[in-house]
């Protein structure tokens, strides 16, 4: 018999449950040995999203929510392919976004961080992959802001990501970070992540995408879980 | 051969991009708590609970997704809209996938948490199933009963805990 099994967790580049550094993970995250179960169809499947479930202007933040102008501060461009682990494009997948604006200021409720809430920019979006696994988006660069985890504590510039892939268990959330922050040697929350995988996280400034006179370009890949089938049981 | 890209936090303010409709924001949510809709159904359960955190304390900010593989259906619903801080799930009770018991796959995600975890929700009034099921009879007895959503008058009620004693059993999928 042949049947598909997808990879485990890389724990080797994802974060561990609890890192003391990032003092929320102490009471929240699992602390028993996690059960190993055999996939089966109920591991194997999963949503699927479709342009259907998009809005005209989901892909660009820029233009999704405005009201009376354009959203402030500086326009990007970001694009990059969703891959496996084998390095096969993974086409028409969900992309979820959302990031602080360019003052540092997310549009949620409990962000009472004083910076300027912008009008015309909500700072979120959603995308699909092409048949090529590419996708590509319009934002505006999200500002720094600081949180509450220890005295002068500062969230690098990110862009958060919410992505599918074929069946829950290649189900990712994750956080982009831009090239050369100064932030990121001092922020528990990237510093989470393993040494190896800390690269993986950071975004490439592309000037083969930048648009001349509109936007800076930034490439991120993300590669979710791949798989290998099996010719037969090895017990 | 590339490698996996490594998960982060969701963070606490998911909600306007994740579950924008229900926390009141002013975008479309592609995907509610509602897997099937209560009014036409005749079928439908409603499935609540709470999510604790080390302390026994009720977490108001994580974010609740379920799986139903036989129905194909998928949902999600934030802690920090209801009064109570409960998830509420409106459902049916899932066919047998592969033999297996009855059971929605569960994926919890919240501040504090670097990387999403999977439970599963089996149901208490499916003891016979319950008991030869593959993934229930692979965990210790004295911890499945994590894993079993009580029946009440209101439905099915499924607390999570992250740690202590009655700590949920995660699975590595």
């Amino acid at each position: 018999m042949s049947e598909l099994i997808y990879n485990h967790f890389d724990r080797e580049v994802h974060p561990p449950y609890i890192s003391p550094e990032y003092k929320s993970t102490v009471l929240r995250g699992p602390t028993k040995p996690l059960v190993v179960i055999k996939q089966s169809l109920s591991e194997l499947t999963g949503p699927v999203f479709g342009e259907t479930h998009l809005g005209p202007l989901d892909h660009d933040l820029t233009k999704n929510s405005v009201r009376n102008g354009e959203p402030l501060g500086e326009r990007i461009v970001v694009h990059g392919k969703v891959m496996d682990e084998n390095g096969r494009p993974i086409p028409h997948t969900l992309i979820e976004i959302w990031q602080a604006n360019s003052a540092g200021r997310y549009v949620h409720k409990v962000d009472q961080h004083d910076a300027p809430i912008d009008p015309n920019f909500l700072g979120t979006g959603r995308v699909l992959t092409d048949a090529d696994g590419n996708y590509r988006f319009y934002t505006i660069k999200p500002g720094a802001y600081p949180w509450g985890n220890h005295y002068n504590a500062w969230r690098p510039n990110h862009i958060h990501f919410s992505l599918f892939g074929p069946n829950i268990t290649t189900r990712l959330v994750t956080q982009m970070y831009f090239p050369g922050d100064p932030l990121l040697q001092y922020d528990p929350i990237f510093l989470g992540v393993p040494p190896k995988g800390r690269e993986l996280l950071i975004s490439q400034f592309d000037l083969s995408v930048t648009e001349p006179h509109f936007a800076l370009g930034y490439r991120f890949d993300f590669v979710l879980r791949g798989n290998k089938s099996t010719p037969f049981e090895t017990a | 051969m590339p490698r996996q890209t490594p998960s982060q936090t969701v963070g606490p303010y998911f909600a306007y991009g994740l579950t924008p409709e229900q926390y009141g924001y002013d975008f479309k949510s592609l995907v509610e708590n509602q897997l099937v809709n209560p009014l036409d159904e005749p079928n439908a359960i409603t499935i609540t609970g709470n999510v604790y955190d080390g302390e026994g304390v009720i977490i108001p900010d994580a974010m609740i997704e379920v799986w139903d593989a036989h129905n194909k259906l998928f949902g999600r619903f934030g802690t920090g809209t209801d009064s109570q801080n409960r998830f509420v799930f409106h459902a049916v009770k899932p066919g047998s996938v592969e033999g297996q018991a009855p059971h929605l796959s569960v994926i919890v995600f919240m501040r504090g948490q670097p990387i999403h975890s999977y439970t599963r929700l089996y149901f208490a009034d499916e003891a016979a199933a319950n008991a030869t099921d593959p993934v229930l009879t692979l965990v210790p007895t004295e911890r499945r009963q994590t894993l079993i959503a009580r029946k009440t008058s209101a439905g099915y009620l499924f607390d999570i805990y992250m740690q202590g004693e009655q700590e949920t059993v995660f699975f590595e999928v």
